[in-house]
């Protein structure tokens, strides 16, 4: 009994850290409407500013909070001016724009903390004052837990006060409420939005400093705090403070209980959790639906057009020069062909539900990671072959993607891609923890390809076989009767409904066809390296594929083969000359999408292209949002 | 027997009678049209007929066979189609290939994974367009056309599945005013000739009085009168309320315009 009260209250504890990160992002979605994804940087800045400034600072308790709140202050003057240069320019580009600059973010603060504080971890001190514990029911319970226990309900009242009794917390809620109605209320705008962010980025920073007593700062807290977030923000409903509290209670809860069911995968628990809560109430348990996803003013695509026979050509001479290519190129480039091939796969199946399906995706790497895993597991368990390990890789993807699908395609926009985002850190952690099974971050080795494709030619010439089958059925699909009622889908919902099309089962099959292929990319990838790592279903291997199509341009359906091409070339080229791909990839999305806010290729149609100027007057007219 | 019969309809929204124990029939060769100010339900009553939503109350048979409750997918299959007061096309296809998509949806070919969709039932959906006068226009994307234009494809869309009763939410609205005596003129004959049944929502009072068999009046979600045309003309209430709100009922509804019907 004292047993399970002490670990109730340590998932008290971990809640509030996880409430003060996740109300923050849910304040700033609210107003701004943008995703911070950078947020959980901001998380990891605030316990390396704590920590530095502790060791700056006399010693003893005023010293000690001091670096507390000053980290906190630091983290909020950062947000500032991340608002006032980067996210100021953005409010009006497409979503998917936004979450990638923001990514950006995430990966120049990432680097950048690797340089300024070494890649290991850094163990702070124990807060002045906190250090001992009291007696709970016989058992010793830290003092510092009580602390984070009541940081959290304290900060949540704070947060009321300010919103209810202020008038700039009335302002907020207005803004939350309805975004227009700020413009007209006369509001400064520009500012309210700055000092929303300012907030929110703050709540982040002191939520990683209060970690400092609790776990090692490392610079891996980033990824796997906003993972976390987003859970905690969909269940919780976005823009919803309470629901961020009583959400961020319930997983810290389900985590602290879970260890105890499920030593292995507790997250497991925490997938079923949210599934049963995104069944019953689709918006989090205390959100509002949303109204349908913005799409730019005065833009649709033009019609898909099955390219003539010069296109075909086209095909075919890419196709005989691929053939050729290994011939002329050492071995080490042929392993680099074969990369780029299923960089080319992975991105396009990506692009196929981007594209066709209008469905954004930030863990595609889930369904490449199982592909690996599912030919690892296959050849290490059952000691297969490459063809049944490419088969097991297939059938692993498609039952992630049936099952995860199911999830993702009932919510719409940013929701489902946040949702993608937290499947695949939880294929992620389930191949990191399950050790037994996946070798934990050891991964599996030794998976290499049979006899018949061993040699890099012949592995090569597989690749290049199953990725041009691959493309090929993508683009027949796209043509089909299928890909039409997925794009009809994704045009208009309401008139799909309204002609028989069942939306969600078209869009689920469209996300599970995209998985498939990725895991063929997973399990082709797998043979290629002879191993497996968790890593294969990062965030970053997610952003990756997503990089790859809009830089090839989303309204296209070759555009990701050639981003894939180009990003998988510029990665092998700058990584021989600097360690720092990701603080470069960073510095190229944020500017990217600076200078080019509807996207590369919205650029260029809008530049050179029709303007789409007479459907502007249709699109601007009330939205149907009342009729569904 | 009535194709559409409709009993107690009420729907809520928090506080707000949308609708309120609305019941009408409806039977096949009729062009019944639903007028009321704005905000009357009307629009309201629709999406609980082909459902969009869910009535609080009351019931919605079609051939005596109850479709209370049903999605729209599943009364579109029933033989119910519609178009929306805010068209709701596909701007990212062509004309014709708009009306494709119901008659592959007709065809039960939505999970068809292989062949061309631009080349299935094509014919049929040229011969479609012709009807409301957009074959010319057929191959244009859908995005660029004028609002006037989305109403025509779209009820090219909503006759695909030949149903038997079609709901149509001010279907001339964006047009001008020849165009809309005419267009109500066509669907007065698809009427008669398909023998199929006819509700719409109209402001324009000319395409009102010229073309419907009978009119069904809302008021702040009650049926306030039920009629045809001449009587409802003359019904001092309806006048009290479209005085009311400014309509100016007789003036409107007086004169039909040659070969409007
Ligand atoms: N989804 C909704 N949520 C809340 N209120 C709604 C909703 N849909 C309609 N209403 C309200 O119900 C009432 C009836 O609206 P409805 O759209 O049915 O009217 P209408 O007769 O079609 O008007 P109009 O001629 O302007 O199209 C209005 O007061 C409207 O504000
Ligand atoms: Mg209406």
């Amino acid at each position: 009994m004292e047993f399970y009260l002490v670990q109730a209250l340590n998932g008290l504890a971990s809640a509030s850290s996880l409430f003060l990160v996740a109300s923050g992002l849910s304040i700033i979605f609210g107003v701004t409407r943008i995703v911070n994804f950078a947020h959980g940087s901001f998380y990891m800045l605030g316990a390396y500013i704590a920590y530095t400034l502790v060791q700056a600072l006399p010693t003893g308790a005023v010293g000690y909070w001091l670096a507390v709140l000053g980290a906190a202050v630091a983290v909020g003057l950062i947000g500032a001016a991340v608002e006032l240069l980067l996210l100021r320019r953005i409010y009006r580009a497409p979503e998917l724009f936004q979450l990638l600059a923001t990514f950006g973010l995430v990966l120049v603060v990432a680097d950048l903390v690797l340089l300024i504080w070494g890649p290991e971890d850094l163990l702070g001190p124990r807060a002045p004052g906190l250090r001992g514990s009291v007696m709970i029911l016989g058992e010793p319970f830290p003092t510092y837990e009580l602390f984070m226990i009541a940081l959290g309900p304290l900060v949540l009242a704070g947060l009321w006060v300010l919103f209810h009794r202020t008038r700039w917390g009335t302002l907020v809620r207005a803004a939350t409420e309805d975004r227009e109605m700020v413009g007209a209320l006369g509001v400064n705008e520009a500012w309210l939005f700055t000092s929303v962010f300012v907030l929110g980025s703050f709540l982040a920073g002191l939520g990683g400093a209060v970690q400092l007593p609790r776990e090692a700062v490392n610079h891996t807290m980033d990824l796997h705090i906003i993972a976390e977030v987003f859970v905690v923000v969909v269940v919780g409903g976005m823009g919803s403070i309470l629901g961020a509290f009583l959400a961020a209670v319930l997983i810290s809860e389900l985590n602290a209980f879970g260890i105890l069911i499920f030593p292995e995968i507790t997250l497991v628990l925490v997938f079923l959790i949210m599934a049963a809560v995104l069944i019953f109430r689709p918006w989090g348990l205390l959100g509002r639906p949303e109204g349908p996803p913005r799409t730019p003013a005065g833009e649709f695509e033009p019609p898909l057009r099955l390219l003539g026979r010069g296109f075909l050509y086209f095909c075919l001479a890419v196709l005989a020069s691929a053939a050729v290519l290994p011939h002329l190129l050492p071995t080490y480039y042929i392993r680099i062909a074969c990369e780029v091939l299923i960089s080319a796969l992975f991105a396009t199946s990506l692009g196929f539900m981007m594209t066709v399906g209008g469905m954004a995706s930030f863990g595609h790497a889930a369904y490449f990671g199982l592909g690996a895993y599912g030919a690892a597991l296959a050849v290490t368990y059952a000691q297969v072959g490459t063809g049944l390990g490419l088969l097991a890789a297939l059938g692993l993807g498609l039952a992630g993607a049936v099952l995860f699908g199911y999830f993702c395609v009932r919510l719409s926009g940013v929701y489902s891609a946040m949702l993608t985002l937290a499947f695949a850190q939880i294929v992620y952690a389930v191949l990191f923890q399950w050790y037994g099974i996946t070798g934990g971050d050891n991964g599996l080795l030794g998976i290499w390809p049979s006899d018949w494709v061993s040699s890099p030619l012949a592995y090569y010439y597989l690749t290049l076989t199953v990725v041009a089958v691959s493309l090929f059925l993508l683009r027949r699909l796209a043509f089909a009767p299928f890909g039409y009622s997925l794009r009809a889908g994704r045009d208009s919902a309401l008139r799909s409904e309204a002609i028989g099309i069942h939306v969600r089962r078209v869009r689920w099959v469209g996300f599970v066809i995209a998985g498939f292929f990725a895991a063929a990319a997973g399990g082709l990838f797998a043979f290629l390296k002879g191993s497996v790592f968790p890593d294969y279903s990062s965030i970053p291997v997610s952003v990756d594929s997503l990089v790859m199509v809009l830089l090839g341009g989303v309204q296209t359906l070759s555009g990701p083969i050639v981003g894939a091409g180009v990003y998988k070339v510029l990665e092998v080229f700058v990584n021989r000359y600097t360690e720092h791909w990701q603080l470069i990839l960073g510095c190229v999305l944020v500017g990217l999408v600076i200078l080019f806010p509807q996207g590369l290729l919205g650029y260029l149609v809008g530049r050179f292209g029709r303007s789409g100027e007479e459907w502007r007057g249709v699109d601007g007219a009330p939205a149907g949002g009342r009729a569904s | 027997m009535a194709l559409l019969r409709v009993e107690g309809l009420r729907k809520a929204f928090g506080g707000v009678v949308a609708v309120d124990g609305v019941g009408f029939q409806v039977s096949r060769g009729e062009l019944v049209a639903l007028i009321g100010p704005n905000g009357a339900g009307k629009t309201t009553c629709f999406n609980m007929l082909n459902g969009q939503l869910r009535p609080d109350r009351g019931r919605v048979f079609l051939e005596d066979e109850e479709i209370t409750g049903l999605s729209p997918r599943q009364v579109w299959r029933k033989g119910v189609g519609r178009t929306f007061q805010i068209t709701a096309t596909f701007p990212s296809m062509t004309v014709v290939e708009n009306v494709q998509m119901p008659l592959i949806s007709h065809h039960r070919e939505v999970y068809r994974f292989t062949g061309r969709a631009v080349r299935l039932h094509r014919d049929e959906a040229m011969e479609l367009l012709d009807l409301v006068g957009m074959a010319d226009q057929a191959e244009r994307p859908c995005g660029v056309l004028a609002y006037g234009d989305l109403k025509r494809v779209e009820l090219a869309v909503a006759l695909a599945n030949r149903p038997a009763l079609l709901l149509m939410d001010e279907p001339t609205a964006g047009m001008a005013p020849g165009e809309r005596v005419a267009l109500m003129g066509l669907t007065a004959e698809i009427v008669k000739s398909r023998n199929i049944a006819v509700l719409f929502t109209e402001h324009d009072m000319d395409v009102v009085f010229c073309n419907a068999d009978r009119i069904l009046v809302l008021n702040r979600g009650r049926l306030v009168a039920e009629g045809s045309p001449e009587a409802i003309r003359e019904n001092t209430h309806v006048k009290e309320i479209y005085l009311g709100a400014g309509d100016g009922l007789r003036d409107l509804g007086r004169v039909c315009h040659p070969g409007g019907t």
